[in-house]
């Protein structure tokens, strides 16, 4: 198995761990990740609310700098990046006027014909529970979380199309595979405030500091995510909405690459847990899982 | 609230614009207000999302555009995903948000998101990726809150979360002549 990987702005920065720890789960599978030389930025939230012709060229643009590498399928981890390669794909397939457009604007013809995934349907999907389970050295069993799959993973429908958009299960199957137990919750595809982590931290802190209390409230020792929006909101600004919310959470966000990682038996020093605002050795230690 | 809209508002063409430029069939819906009862952002805004849907059928393309409504839409795409006449709601908000960008309409109180989204294009169309340090800073310097997240920059700048440094090994001009040409093309944005 072989894929043009994407990994985006945030995993070269704020989630280091994530890009971490899906490169050592992807060779311990045999899943060849050959990272798409001199990729740029997707453009995100800020570049499809000012200019649309950009907020497509710029996705297209990685996408045709995969289709020269002849490495199959392109595969990101980040929510919001996955989100935006989908919707360029989807434009460039059916607005068969617009694409000439954008066409013009990265210099090459495209219509779509470069597959975006994410590593989440790869490990699920292309690879496929049954056999991830052949593999798993260790079950981690007795921690129990709550699988929280954001808004863009499984939005909007027809585009993204990964898994049901109320209750997606992928994340909470792949967890039950590792033995990891999944609550029940209401707040699986609730939104976290993602892109106004600056401008409008006040919202995100609310916003976040729900997504927590239903966790805790369900009975969630810690949360896994797919996304490191989700990731970066809920844990690096954990500390600031306990002083807002007067709470005192102590849930550690992990990516579902982390967990994943554990149970095939790698090493925890490679996975970057050193990385998170919210300590979460201390409860892989409580749990057994990691000495 | 109450509103008095006089006939030309309501003859105003803001509508046919919008179903032109995004496709989406804004005539198609009923109120039925499932966008905003799922909107996570409703509770800070003036005017729901149903209410703006409403607004533009009426014409009222002015108070749309500076509302703060739209610049507050987190483009979750819960409203999207669940409404029953298949409108793409948060397309909508993206296509008025890119005609206020281009007609330079601000909204009323607060345009931190608009000061962001600059802020973020700038720092793409200069590094090619995102380069954290400058785009925190500029954006602290601009929006004059110069010690906005103290608290956590250090210790992620010891995490090594944030990097000292922009990423090398972009064709960075490539990526500044993309800017260049999409800005020139626009796309849905046509319609004067």
């Amino acid at each position: 198995m072989k894929y043009a990987y994407y990994p985006g702005c945030s995993l070269h920065s704020t989630a280091k761990e994530y890009d971490l720890s899906t490169k050592e789960v992807a060779s311990a599978l045999g899943i060849e990740l050959v990272e798409i030389p001199g990729w740029a930025c997707c453009g995100a939230t800020p570049a499809h609310l000012t200019v649309q012709s950009l907020s497509i060229a710029l996705p297209v643009k990685n996408l045709l700098q995969a289709k020269n590498m002849d490495a199959g399928d392109v595969v990101t981890c980040c929510a919001a990046c996955f989100s935006r390669l989908k919707i360029a794909n989807h434009f460039m397939e059916t607005e068969t006027e617009k694409r000439k457009e954008v066409e013009g604007i990265v210099g090459e013809r495209y219509e779509g014909e470069v597959k975006a995934r994410h590593f989440l349907e790869v490990l699920t999907k292309d690879l496929g529970l049954d056999k991830l389970k052949t593999k798993v050295a260790k079950e981690l069993k007795g921690l129990k979380v709550a699988c929280y799959y954001g808004c863009l993973l499984t939005r909007p429908k027809g585009v993204t199309g990964i898994d049901d958009l109320e209750d997606p299960r992928l994340l909470d199957d792949l967890m039950g595979t590792i033995g990891v137990e999944a609550v029940k919750w209401p707040y699986k595809t609730e939104c976290c405030g993602a892109s106004f982590s600056l401008s409008k931290t006040e919202i995100v802190l609310k916003l976040s500091g729900d997504i927590l209390e239903m966790a805790s409230d369900e009975g969630a020792e810690a949360i896994v995510v797919a996304c490191p929006l989700c990731q970066s909101n809920l844990d690096l600004r954990q500390g600031m909405i306990n002083k807002k919310l007067k709470k005192s959470f102590d849930i550690p966000i992990f990516y579902f690459t982390q967990l994943v990682a554990l149970s095939l038996g790698i090493a925890p020093g490679k996975l970057g847990f050193d990385k998170h605002m919210v300590n979460p050795v201390k409860l892989l230690k409580k749990k057994g899982i990691i000495a | 609230m109450k509103w008095f809209v006089s006939q030309d508002v309501i003859k105003a063409p803001i509508q046919d614009i919008l179903e032109r430029g995004s496709g989406q069939k804004v005539r198609r819906c009923y109120q039925c207000g499932k966008c905003s009862a799922g909107c996570p952002m409703s509770f800070k805004m003036e005017h729901l999302p149903n209410q703006i849907i409403r607004m533009i059928q009426l014409g009222m393309e002015k108070e749309v555009l500076s509302s703060q409504t739209i610049w507050l839409c987190a483009s979750c795409l819960a409203c999207t995903a669940r409404c029953p006449r298949e409108i793409d709601i948060a397309e909508i908000m993206d296509f008025l948000r890119r005609r206020a960008y281009l007609k330079r309409v601000k909204p009323k109180l607060d345009a931190k998101v608009l000061l962001f989204n600059k802020v973020f294009l700038w720092n793409v169309e200069w590094f090619g990726r995102l380069y954290e340090i400058a785009l925190i800073g500029m954006f602290n310097m601009f929006s004059l809150e110069f010690f906005k997240d103290f608290s956590i920059a250090p210790k992620m700048f010891l995490m090594r979360k944030i990097g000292l440094f922009p990423a090398l090994k972009i064709n960075r001009k490539e990526i500044r002549e993309i800017f260049k040409r999409s800005h020139k093309v626009g796309l849905d944005q046509k319609d004067k």
